[in-house]
């Protein structure tokens, strides 16, 4: 499917192909991507064609890595169109958006509705002309125009003559259904794009395969910022199969790449073999020192001295504070690995001054952008198409192995699919922070936190990103204000400087923060002699006492009373308070951070080995689109947690990543997977991103489970019996 | 080069392969069977799983060497004409999100309710464990094989 965008130029509403096509915009998200995206010959990045047999295809700029949105989307818009969902498909744009930080529906849900409420009323009017009557007496249902009084009807496809002679409405002007009047948006619908994923039909980044196309691998320094000395190549080109090796230099910040020795062959097989035979001296580069310990070393010094940054500089002195009692505590979480099941990849042609790829990317537009600053070519000469990405969770949204697929595509004249080994994905990758907090807290006689302060050291991820000298010290790794009410806050952030590379990671800090706030409000609980829930909800049910925003914090202050919905909600669900048995436990944590969630999980802890057994989540997300998705969603990154909560990390030796493959970096296996129970709150507010939404509080309601079990309190992710104090 | 000839979803197929060569490679790269994927090279994450003599075997471990002759049976050939159960459970329970991995949790899947029309959930984590999906969609699984099994079995 291609559509010239420059169709689209200055008219929104067009006929292509006998097709009537409406141009509209979607929003991009949250994460920061080099330059803005921006498309220099349309307003518009997508666009719906009604066929003249009805049938509608929406060309949408999102990527489709799991999270659903090739179906929500669609949805949003078929609701407003009144379109026959059984006839609705989608079409990856040739271009697309950043997709990350839960946004594709947030960001979404009112353009995609506007839009087709456009439709909806382009379809009225042209159907109202033909039969000569007013649009007030036209309805709309499955894809028709009806004229009730007259038994009239005709389908949008008869329709798209019509429509396109006539003036597209203002988008802005269309009014939307009100909620109780979805048939549409709510209903559990499967997923367009299941079925060709259970019959090997999907393709995938690493499933491009064009005629004449060749493999390459590059061989990369164990070391952080290592680049090869000098290599001999060759035994690799005597490797059958083998055509070319060749030297990839390192890129510095923005797009950092390690760089290495690139071998190109017929076969995946044939260039891996090629690799092995590679003899390469590395040059370890400067941070052949750094190890694990060596940075945990330098958190603890961190932490036991003044922060680099302070919420308040001033500071509010918990410990001048009068109090009943005074808790602190150390908690600490590693480097985590995306781990994508399919590693990082991309098929690049550049030929006659064009270049072609495709690339499983969560933003192609930035991937053409930064293949055309390697290729010094116009980004017009650039086409990407988006393939299906196996997993996202963050990881495609760098630049690296675009620009590695760039290098190498500049040496050879064939197709050619650079392809990234498990080890390269494991030992490359841009990690989820490592860090540690020194979280202290003051209540009073009855309970009531007076103080809470909050130390974070950690390897910031806008360190690593910044040009030598750029990177300013500030609390954005630091977690939104807490929920709950505290007269004296104080959070602080200290920097500690690594060379291990470092991006977002599903939910980001979110996925360290949870950890920290919501198992020390569990220790607060346990202090104050109270129940954990009923300390958390009374808390809550307190005059609220307004914080400082945190650093790009934009949203409008939580509704404590949402917040405490869920919490009963999930406490009822989760059996909370009711027997379990002898080294069982039951654990709660509670978030406004994406949405209005609380969790409870149930663990058996027996011989040091921790076991979950059940997760159970309550939720209010505003208007859930498809419950189908919205669950899927929640399940999945539930165990996303539990996976990180309970086994993942990454350990530095040598200034490179220890782990390697899937044998020593251990990732959830069915075995270990609870039975998982998700309830949802019914809401008509906008809806809320639901990609990262688990992650917060899956880690902190385990962690507390295990102390109700065992009674040993956990501060050290991946969590182990064994742990020793921090 | 040597050439082997492979049994593959029926048909008679002859590659020139070094005989070292992992199935894999040969399925993906040779033969255009994409639905088999590559996930860590080393058999711990069953994203190659395939059908040898309706045995799960982690394809990026046999060398084509052992593969000839055999009868091979991919996710493309899983349900030729008609979806294997283990696929009609998977689209009704909704299970997979990114889908990688989904080919090769269904290869394990079908051979294990070949030999096990109704297994246990015990059952179902003995022949699952090997299958990793990041995604962690492994409640929707579990769900899709006993669906599966009940519907082989009706």
């Amino acid at each position: 499917m291609t559509i010239s965008r420059r169709r689209f130029l200055g008219t929104s509403a067009a006929l292509a192909g006998g097709s009537f096509v409406i141009g509209f915009t979607l929003r991009a998200v949250a994460q920061d991507t080099p330059g803005a995206v921006t498309d220099k010959d349309s307003p518009f990045n997508a666009w719906i064609h009604v066929k003249p047999d009805s049938s509608t295809e929406l060309v949408l700029a999102q990527s489709e890595m799991g999270q659903g949105v090739w179906t929500s989307l669609p949805m949003l818009l078929a609701e407003e169109a009144d379109l026959d969902w059984e006839r609705v498909s989608v079409v990856q744009s040739e271009f697309s958006l950043g997709t990350g930080g839960s946004g594709s529906v947030r960001s979404n849900y009112l353009p995609l509705r506007r839009a087709g409420a456009q439709v909806r009323a382009s379809m009225i009017a042209a159907a109202a002309r033909a039969w000569k009557v007013p649009e007030s007496e036209c309805t709309t249902s499955k894809s028709q125009v009806l004229h009730t009084a007259t038994g009239r009807k005709l389908t949008y496809g008869e329709l798209v003559p019509q429509a396109c002679k006539l003036p597209c409405p203002d988008a802005k002007s269309m009014k939307l259904k009100d909620p109780a009047q979805f048939t549409l948006i709510g209903t559990a619908r499967p997923h367009l794009d299941i079925p060709d994923k259970c019959t090997g039909a999907a393709r995938f980044g690493l499933d491009v395969r064009l005629p004449g196309m060749v493999y390459a691998v590059i061989a990369r320094c164990p070391t952080f910022g290592g680049t090869p000395a000098k290599f001999d190549a060759k035994k690799a080109l005597a490797v059958p199969g083998v055509l070319q090796v060749f030297e990839v230099p390192a890129r510095g910040h923005r797009v950092y790449t390690a760089g290495g020795v690139a071998v190109v062959a017929k076969s995946t097989w044939a260039a891996m073999q090629g690799r092995k035979a590679l003899e390469i001296t590395w040059n370890y580069g400067p941070s052949h020192g750094e190890t694990s310990e060596t940075l945990r070393t330098q958190m603890k010094e961190a932490l036991a001295k003044a922060p680099a940054w302070t919420s308040d500089p001033k500071g509010d002195d918990l410990d001048s504070l009068p109090a009943e009692k005074r808790v602190e505590a150390l908690y600490e979480f590693p480097f985590l690995a995306h781990a994508t099941m399919e590693p990082m990849n991309m098929t690049i042609h550049l030929r006659d001054g064009k270049c072609e790829v495709w690339a499983p990317s969560q933003g192609a537009e930035a991937m053409r952008k930064v293949v055309s600053e390697e290729l010094k070519m116009a980004e017009t000469d650039i086409t990407v198409h988006t393939t299906f990405m196996g997993g996202g969770f963050g990881r495609r949204y760098t630049y690296d192995f675009p620009t590695e697929a760039a290098q190498i595509a500049q040496h050879v004249s064939t197709p050619v699919q650079l392809v990234w080994t498990r080890e390269d994905d494991m030992t490359h990758d841009y990690y989820r922070p490592a860090g540690m907090r020194r979280m202290r807290a003051a209540l009073d006689a009855q309970g009531n936190v007076v103080g809470w302060s909050d130390h974070l050291a950690d390897v910031p991820i806008s360190a690593f990103w910044s040009a030598p000298g750029e990177y300013k010290v500030d609390g954005e790794e630091l977690p939104p204000p807490i929920p709950y009410p505290v007269p004296h806050v104080r959070s602080a952030f200290t920097p500690i400087t690594s060379a291990v590379p470092r991006a977002w990671w599903r939910s980001v800090e979110n996925s360290f923060n949870g950890f920290g706030v919501e198992c020390f409000i569990d220790e607060l609980a346990h202090a104050a002699g109270q129940d954990p829930y009923q300390f958390r909800k009374r808390l809550l049910q307190m005059p609220p006492i307004p914080q400082a925003k945190a650093a790009g914090e934009d949203r409008t202050p939580p509704d404590p009373k949402r917040l405490v919905t869920v919490l009963d909600l999930v406490a009822e669900k989760g059996g909370w308070g009711t027997p379990l048995g002898p080294n069982r436990g039951r654990g709660i944590a509670c978030t406004t951070t994406y949405a209005y969630i609380a969790e409870v999980a149930e663990v058996t802890v027996e011989n040091e080995n921790i076991r979950v057994d059940r997760l159970v989540m309550a939720i209010d997300c505003g208007q859930v689109v498809n419950p189908n998705g919205a669950r899927s969603q929640l399940e999945g990154g539930m165990l996303f947690a539990l996976s990180a909560a309970l086994k993942e990390a990454i350990t530095i030796r040598d200034g490179g990543a220890e782990q390697q493959n899937f044998d020593d970096y251990s990732v959830l296996r069915m075995p270990e997977a609870p039975a998982l129970e998700t309830y949802f709150v019914e809401s008509h507010d906008d809806p809320h991103g639901l990609g990262e939404a688990a992650i917060w509080l899956t880690g902190p309601a385990i962690a507390n489970a295990v102390f109700a079990a065992a009674g040993k309190r956990l501060r050290r992710m991946p969590l182990r019996m064994d742990e020793k104090a921090v | 080069m040597p050439q082997y000839t492979l049994q593959v979803n029926g048909q008679s197929r002859t590659v020139d392969a070094d005989g070292e060569m992992p199935l894999l490679w040969v399925l993906r790269d040779l033969l255009q069977y994409t639905g088999t994927k590559y996930g860590c090279g080393i058999g711990m994450c069953g994203a190659c799983t395939v059908h040898v003599n309706g045995k799960a075997e982690r394809s990026c471990l046999t060398p084509v060497s052992a593969a000839a002759g055999q009868k091979i049976v991919t996710i493309e050939g899983l349900g030729q004409d008609t979806l294997h159960a283990a696929q009609k459970a998977w689209i009704a329970e909704q299970v997979p999100q990114c889908g990688y991995c989904q080919s090769g949790q269904i290869m394990s899947a079908a051979a294990l309710l070949a030999t096990t029309p109704h297994p246990t959930d015990a059952q179902i984590d003995d022949a699952m464990a090997g299958n990793i999906c990041r995604c962690a969609t492994y409640f929707r699984i579990r769900k899709a094989i006993h669906r599966a099994a009940q519907e082989v079995a009706s």
